[in-house]
């Protein structure tokens, strides 16, 4: 092993692997984040909601954060990997591990198969073609009713975890922390994934696709590659919701699904991977909040929250938040949502 | 003997009623140091653009080190010692020279689909980085985003950048176009200490740049080879001097 022997080659190695290290301000995140589900058990099951539409927004931006690819259809993989997950249970196949590897394969399968529709055309024919899917999917699973329940779902029993953890109604706890396991694996990969070669290519991608090609990277099959990805998560993320909540319904492939996962990682911030899941903290707290006390209109809150963040930008409200945390601790908590 | 570097057969390309690439054959030898030059609209960038890759001629073959590429798609012929720079900087504004550096080289070794390593842990890859840093006078700048950098040293990673990917045919676009007196002298040495193995296609308006770079001289004009020759023969030739040198012409 050779090291690094010059000045400017420890400098360009340090520059290159610099987001590798867990920071502090990250740690304290997970920890915060699981210290929650322990502390509010009453609460799990909104934790555990949390958990999992902030995987569900993860997968989201692995292909807007990362390749600058636009979707509206993420909800087709949720959609597909909640029915896999589910009818493989409801056919005596319980095992929740087993499920969501099944419905992270399933929705990858329809991902990579899909994926060469969005190698042509710009933004809005990437939307429409994704959206087109989402909802033609949504309609086979409305049409082979014998498969998926049709407009009733399916309902279903759900193994513990590892033979271990009940799961479900009484184990709320135990699904929260289920999803957090899953959702902080699934986290550390992605990161992983973002600092390496194929990381740096996709950023390339994003910024430039002109001179990546230009760079010798064949663009189509890189951008297919994390397509396929992010189906898996957002597959991953609809069998962990039909697993914890042990029902699915048609509404999963609902065009809502695809804009609410949109609006949640707009609000955290796309492109450092936290995003998604405090994007969906927030917004699926504030909706708690607010639809206590106004059930009707909570929806008004939420779009005024986007239109302000937009208008004012969200580095401001991010300079907020670390001059508020430097308060608390001395040395700020600094993002790296460069 | 060996064959020519790059070769263009009878490239023609239509845009609808427009004959952008008429015809058009030449040679480029191995480290060859050759210019192309026309007035506007003389169809450079289109006969770039078809021997790169981007698009595809109407008629026609294009031959890299003797191997017809013409089917190949652009990146396919960057794998193969085909690189180019752009008129406009192409680059990647939020990426430091670093990480734009890395990528290039990495890719090169087929190392840049590489998913579950830290980028920076290869000794041979951050050394050639470092290598290009150091030769393209970026070290002040390598960690800074690339839209931060001044317009000349952008002008230099470019040409950085298409070096990184080891070619055995470089074809530079306009290269100084656009950059500031005091930051010429910059692009002119990175031209000149180009590597000598590697074949140069120089389009270039700057006819200072031309005659001091070029050993050979292709002139295009609406679209056709009009002439080619050593710089000596282009300059006394009546046809360039009225087409395109004018009446300042070089001399």
């Amino acid at each position: 092993m050779i090291a690094a022997t010059s000045e400017t080659a420890r400098r360009i190695e340090a520059h290159l692997s610099r987001r590798a290290r867990w920071r502090l301000s990250e740690i304290a995140f997970w920890l915060a984040a699981l210290a929650a589900i322990v502390a509010f058990p009453s609460r799990a099951a909104l934790i555990n909601e949390i958990l999992v539409a902030g995987l569900f927004a993860l997968s989201l931006d692995l292909i807007l954060g990362l390749a600058g690819i636009v979707s509206l259809g993420q909800a087709a993989f949720l959609g597909v990997g909640a029915y896999a997950a589910a009818i493989l249970a409801s056919k005596d196949y319980a095992d929740p591990t087993l499920g969501l590897a099944v419905g992270a394969l399933v929705a990858a399968l329809l991902g990579f198969v899909t994926a060469p529709l969005l190698l042509r055309g710009a933004d809005l024919t990437r939307l429409m073609v994704t959206l087109g899917v989402s909802l033609l999917l949504g309609e086979l699973a409305n049409r082979n009713s014998w498969l998926t329940g049709g407009a009733d779902g399916l309902n279903f029993s759900i193994a513990p975890v590892l033979g271990l953890f009940p799961i479900g109604f009484t184990g709320q706890r135990n699904a929260a922390l289920y999803s957090f396991a899953v959702l902080f694996v699934l986290f550390a990969v992605a990161r992983r994934l973002r600092q390496s070669p194929f990381g740096l290519a996709l950023a390339a991608i994003r910024e430039n696709r002109l001179r990546a090609g230009a760079l010798g990277i064949d663009t189509s099959w890189r951008i297919v590659a994390i397509y396929t990805v992010s189906a898996a998560y957002a597959g991953a993320a609809g069998a962990l919701l039909a697993q914890t909540t042990q029902i699915v319904s048609l509404d999963l492939f609902d065009f809502h699904r695809s804009a609410d996962v949109m609006l949640m990682l707009i609000i955290g911030g796309a492109g450092y991977l936290y995003g998604g899941i405090i994007g969906a903290a927030v917004f699926i707290v504030l909706r708690d909040v607010i639809s206590a006390a106004t059930p009707e209109y909570w929806e008004f809150w939420i779009g005024l929250l986007l239109v302000v963040l937009v208008i004012v930008g969200r580095e401001r409200f991010q300079d907020l938040v670390r001059r508020a945390a430097s308060v608390v601790v001395p040395r700020p908590a600094r993002g790296d949502a460069a | 003997m060996t064959g020519p570097a790059l070769e263009a057969r009878g490239l023609q390309r239509q845009f609808g009623a427009l004959l952008a690439t008429d015809n058009v054959s030449f040679a480029l030898k191995p480290g060859a140091r050759q210019a192309l030059i026309g007035p506007n609209g003389a169809g450079k960038t289109t006969l770039i653009n078809l021997l790169t890759g981007v698009i595809k001629p109407t008629e026609g073959h294009v031959l890299l080190e003797g191997r017809d590429v013409t089917g190949l798609s652009a990146n396919e012929r960057v794998r193969l010692g085909l690189s180019r720079t752009f008129q406009i900087n192409q680059l990647f504004p939020h990426l430091s020279p670093i990480e734009s550096l890395g990528l290039a080289i990495s890719e090169r070794n087929r190392s840049g689909a590489d998913f579950w390593r830290v980028a920076g842990t290869r000794p041979a890859i951050v050394a050639e980085i470092e290598d290009l840093i150091t030769r393209f006078g970026l070290d002040a700048d390598m960690q800074k985003p690339t839209r931060q950098l001044p317009y000349g040293k952008q002008r230099l990673l470019e040409i950085a950048l298409a070096l990184a990917t080891r070619p055995r045919v470089l074809l530079l676009d306009e290269p100084a176009a656009g950059v500031p007196e005091e930051e010429r002298q910059d692009i002119l040495a990175a031209l000149a200490a180009l590597p000598s193995d590697v074949a140069i296609l120089l389009i270039e308006h700057d006819m200072d740049l031309v005659f001091t770079f070029a050993t050979r001289i292709s002139v295009l004009v609406a679209g056709r080879l009009l002439t080619e020759g050593d710089p000596e023969t282009i300059a006394q030739d009546e046809r360039v001097r009225a087409v395109y040198l004018g009446e300042d012409g070089h001399g």
